[in-house]
């Protein structure tokens, strides 16, 4: 897969142990407030059967600064409430959410205020705008709350509906808008007070395919101006792969797997996981160096490619030549050989290969 | 309840029975005809102490309260009747032109000049100001006692029920509690019309905040809303537009109550005006007065609800607050110009009664005109519609059936038809739809023979709480068995049967005529649109004025009573049944179409009973709709609850009024608690929701 973004390894936001119960006393089940128990999976079960919902079971993960991270599940996996605990929009019941360092859970509410002031923006699936504010003033909603005039508000305002491209929409309402526009006002919006982190929650689930395609690019395009860090929720498998520097899969409040993408592609831990990847087109998925493997022999007389070459567009040279090609990482070195048959293997992973189809 | 045969039938049939026996028994049993006298539990007696206790101690606060409420009342008052007439007409133009364009501007023009020549403008300003104080503290206080409940799940659990028993509970029963509270004086106008108007700003507050979606609340947050903030600038911006259909309804609500209030008299109002002229049997000053509120009420309500459909459309509020700055100018320009005017022309200032133009003689004129060349044809539909459908229902063929009436005597094997005929019919109703459908075919044979209020009291008692228990669940059941047992005990069960069979028949009629008329509707567009404004006009219409026509007619009795309900009543009928029809999910319709229904087919097989829960509802508002009229009707002399009422209201007996207005609004609770569940019971077998 190619690398979107050269995120760093420095964590910007982290979950540790985060779990959030519905139900009459939540709180019963734990004894301490960080989350950390022996068996999750036995607490878990134990929870559901004495009336409660778990929601969210024993999350942790690290968001890098500058890195997309991609939350992905089905409905009702937990992925909408798990950023919401992030955002504290919902109050999680054990656990520990670090921005920076700091437990968001500590924070006073006027600190979180503070916080979702300066440090957080969101997006959210159905846009969540104020019917009564035209594109501007949605805008600028967030600086308005802040208590910053209203030049200097509509002065920033303007600059994000340019990052956005809505430039010459600003006195729409947004039943006047499209979808797509109402989404562009949504990202702006939560752009509007420059943030650190940035949460969009399913935020191209409601939009048609064409529109969402183009907002993805858009999305990217964005974040590659602004390198922001990102938690970033959505259903679609696609879609994650598109955007994802790495990702997370969840499934009935626990997350099941995280890596890069190609990660998860090459070895799911499960059939859950290798569900999801079975319609994945693999080879705009997989790279040269993806199938590579250690050469047994000289490679000067091999072409070379580079590391981060998609196999789809290696497919045509590996059928001309057998030997293979070289495949070398970005500091010249080679990484290894790809010929046809790795990735005729690579391909096969993913597929449900019958042996008994074979006759000898 | 499917078809077929389960335990409730058996139930029901055991029923039957045990009333049918009850029945045999009435002769040889006293107490189950009336309920023993002795027995009665004096209720009324002890209101009545108690309120005495409340003059004599605590009289003096709300004396005070009354005192200074009187203020605010005299200003308005003085202002209004001190303005020329061009003045205020011109300001009310402005804000009808605001609200909703030129056509309402005309047509508020058209009615203040209407009233200026009629001669009824101070009478009209009188009413006004009224409304324009009552209005304000009505939405002040609905507004945040809505609040209170949409953030305290126990404080909406105390307010809802006081709302409900606000809405049901007749005007006329607690006017005579302010009244021995506060005074005689406006203020008691004032004071039961913001009681009665405050409750739907409530509701409409709640279901307002309620409705904002989670996600537009969500985002406010995340753009660092505090609480403060997140109240006025996200929630309550959100629901304007169901905010301000609170503040139409609360202004409606206002209005007809202080027409109501001004039975208790001295208010020189407009309401006054009509109910003087009907008793003085000057029919066509009546009209005349009437038609004043009429117009009065359509403009209120067309410039508040064309404000609540604006809030809507954001587009055309651009630059709102120039043209805001712009309309104050022109408000403020136009009435001094007006005021300068009508010093020089003094027409424009006040109308002189000379000039004053006024057809009401000759509507008298040609009304008696009327009546005394139909006298015949008047006299009957009358003598029909008593004879055959009123008497039978409230004593019963039994009782109603004579050579006088019927045009024969009601010999043994006369009822040995109609018992094998009803019992025939039951009997094919339960083989060709359920036994259910055969059980109501019986219950009805019985009530219509021996007649309502002929039943024995523990039969129906019997027959009300357990069709309540079936239908909503035990709770309902029980409460059905209590409420109904309070009128028992008080009473006032041989009145409360005289409402509740006045008030059946008449939501019969209109159900069945409401229906037929919303089914034509649904399908023809022609009849919808001629139907919208007379329906519109009907609901808009202060309920007294709508009694003026039929009184006009058919004099003071029963008959007009129940055309008065009946006109009434029909608009929710009508309006459901077409609402229902024809927002009927497109799917089915067109996979039926598809299977080839017939147009028949279609309607009754597949429109009628996928539209029927919406239709309950409306059979619920035409119940409910009927009984609030029922209670206005005790003015063109009926002997049910409400004429108890009225006459404890007249003869100051606060306890006596108080008790019947309480049975009405149990009796209407019931009612809509029974077609509430019943319209659920169907939504959820058919698996749809109707909001």
């Amino acid at each position: 897969m190619t690398s979107k973004a050269t995120a760093s390894t420095d964590v910007k936001l982290s979950c540790r142990n985060v779990w959030k119960i519905y139900g009459d006393a939540p709180a019963q089940f734990f004894d301490a407030g960080n989350g950390v128990v022996d068996a999750p999976q036995t607490l878990a079960e134990t929870i559901s059967s004495s009336d409660h919902i778990v929601a969210n079971a024993d999350v942790s993960f690290d968001v890098h600064v500058g890195e997309i991270f991609v939350i992905m599940g089905l409905s009702g996996s937990g992925k909408s409430t798990i950023v919401r605990c992030i955002s504290r929009l919902v109050e999680p019941t054990a656990g520990e959410i670090l921005l920076d360092g700091e437990d968001v859970l500590k924070k006073s509410d006027a600190e979180l205020i503070d916080i979702r002031r300066h440090k957080m923006g969101m997006v959210f699936q159905s846009f969540g705008l104020m019917p009564h504010l035209n594109v501007i003033e949605n805008i600028a909603f967030p600086l308005k709350l802040q208590g910053i005039g209203e030049r200097e508000r509509y002065a920033q305002a303007e600059r994000v509906i340019e990052l956005v491209g809505l430039q010459g929409r600003e006195s729409n309402f947004p039943n006047e808008l499209s979808g797509g526009q109402q989404q562009r006002v949504g990202i702006a919006r939560s752009l509007a007070v420059e943030p650190e982190v940035w949460l969009l929650d399913e935020p191209f689930s409601a939009l048609d395919p064409l529109i969402r395609k183009k907002m993805q690019d858009e999305f990217l395009r964005i974040q590659s101006v602004l390198h922001k860090s990102i938690v970033f929720i959505t259903h679609d498998f696609q879609e994650a792969l598109r955007v994802a520097d790495r990702m997370a899969i969840m499934r009935d409040g626990a997350i099941v797997q995280v890596g890069r993408p190609v990660d998860l592609i090459l070895n799911p831990v499960d059939d859950y996981v290798r569900e999801f990847t079975r319609d994945v087109p693999w080879e705009s998925v997989l790279c040269a160096a993806d199938v590579a493997e250690a050469a047994d022999g000289p490679v000067s007389g091999l072409g070379r490619v580079a590391a981060d070459t998609p196999i789809d567009s290696l497919l045509g040279y590996l059928g001309d030549h057998a030997d293979g090609v070289a495949v070398e990482a970005a500091d010249g070195s080679v990484i290894g050989v790809a010929r046809a048959a790795n990735v005729v293997k690579a391909l096969a992973t993913g597929s449900d290969a019958d042996p008994a189809d074979v006759r000898r | 309840m499917g078809g077929g045969f389960d335990r409730g039938v058996f139930h029901w049939f055991a029923i039957v029975l045990i009333t049918l026996g009850l029945i045999m028994a009435q002769p040889h049993v006293d107490w189950l005809t009336a309920y023993p006298k002795d027995m009665i539990v004096p209720f009324a007696d002890w209101l009545n102490a108690i309120m005495d206790w409340l003059v004599t101690h605590v009289g003096w606060l709300f004396m005070g309260v009354s005192w200074l409420l009187e203020w605010p009342i005299k200003g308005v008052r003085v202002v209004l009747q001190a303005l020329p007439w061009s003045v205020t007409a011109f300001l009310f133009c402005l804000v009808a032109y605001i609200a909703s364009g030129w056509r309402l501007a005309l047509f508020t023009l058209a009615s203040c000049l209407y009233m200026v020549i009629i001669g009824y403008w101070p009478e009209s300003m009188n009413t006004l100001s009224l409304v324009a104080i009552s209005v304000p503290m009505a939405l002040l206080f609905g507004f945040g006692l809505g609040v209170w409940a949409f953030y305290s799940r126990r404080a909406e659990r105390a307010i809802m029920p006081m709302l409900d028993i606000l809405q049901t509970v007749p005007a006329f029963a607690y006017l005579l509690l302010i009244l021995m509270l506060f005074g005689f004086g406006t203020v008691v106008g004032l004071i039961a019309s913001v009681l009665y108007s405050f409750p739907p700003m409530v509701r409409n507050t709640i279901v307002g905040l309620r409705r904002v979606p989670a996600e537009v609340i969500e985002s406010g947050l995340m753009s660092g809303a505090t609480g403060q903030q997140l109240f006025w600038q996200v929630r309550v911006p959100s629901s304007k537009r169901q905010l301000l259909l609170g503040i139409n309804q609360a202004t409606m609500a206002s209005l007809s109550m202080v027409i109501i209030a001004s039975i208790i008299g001295g208010t020189a109002d407009i309401g006054w005006e009509v109910l003087s002229q009907i008793r003085k049997a000057q029919f066509g000053e009546s009209l005349l007065a009437g038609l004043v509120i009429a117009l009065m009420a359509m403009v209120i309500d067309r410039v508040t609800s064309g404000l609540a459909t604006q809030s809507g459309d954001y587009e055309n509020r651009k630059g709102a607050q120039s043209q805001g700055w712009r309309r104050l100018v022109i408000a403020v320009g136009g009435a001094v110009a007006f005021y300068a005017l009508a010093k020089l022309i003094p027409v424009l200032e006040i109308w002189p009664r000379d000039m004053e133009f006024s057809p009401a003689r000759s509507m008298n004129e040609s009304l008696t005109y009327l009546i005394v060349n139909f006298r015949k044809e008047i006299e009957a539909i009358k003598t029909l519609a008593f004879f055959f459908v009123m008497l039978p229902t409230k004593i019963g063929l039994q009782g109603s059936v004579s050579p006088f009436t019927w045009g024969f005597e009601l010999q043994t094997w006369h009822s040995l038809v109609y018992a094998g005929g009803m019992t025939l019919i039951g009997a094919l109703c339960a083989y060709r739809f359920n036994a259910y459908v055969a059980i109501f075919v019986l219950l009805f044979a019985i009530f219509f023979y021996f007649g309502l209020t002929k039943m024995p009291w523990p039969a129906l008692l019997l027959i009300y709480s357990f069709a309540a228990w079936r239908i909503g669940g035990l709770r309902l059941g029980l409460g059905t068995f209590l409420g109904l047992g309070f009128i028992v005990v008080t009473g006032i069960w041989p009145e409360a049967m005289l409402s509740v069979y006045l008030c059946s028949i008449a939501v019969i009629i209109s159900f069945i005529l409401g229906a037929g008329l919303g089914i034509w509707a649904a399908g023809n567009a022609t009849v919808s649109a001629i139907l919208r404004p007379i329906n519109d006009t009907l609901q808009t219409m202060p309920l007294f004025v709508i009694l003026i026509p039929f009184v006009m007619i058919f004099k003071i009795g029963e008959f007009t009573a129940l055309l008065a309900i009946i006109a009434y009543a029909i608009v929710p009928a009508i309006r459901y049944t077409e609402h229902g029809l024809r927002n009927l999910s497109e799917g089915v319709i067109e996979a039926a179409e598809m299977m080839g229904c017939t147009k028949r087919q279609m309607l009754w097989s597949v429109k009628i009973p996928l539209a029927l829960p919406v239709m309950m509802l409306g059979l619920n508002q035409t119940i409910m709709y009927g009984i609030a009229m029922l209670v206005i009707a005790a003015l063109v002399g009926t002997n049910g609850l409400e004429q108890v009422v009225y006459i404890g209201l007249s003869d100051g007996n606060f306890g006596v009024g108080l008790i019947a207005g309480m049975a009405l609004a149990i009796i209407a609770m019931i009612a809509d608690r029974m077609t509430q569940a019943w319209s659920r019971n169907r939504q959820s077998d058919l698996d749809i929701s109707v909001t």
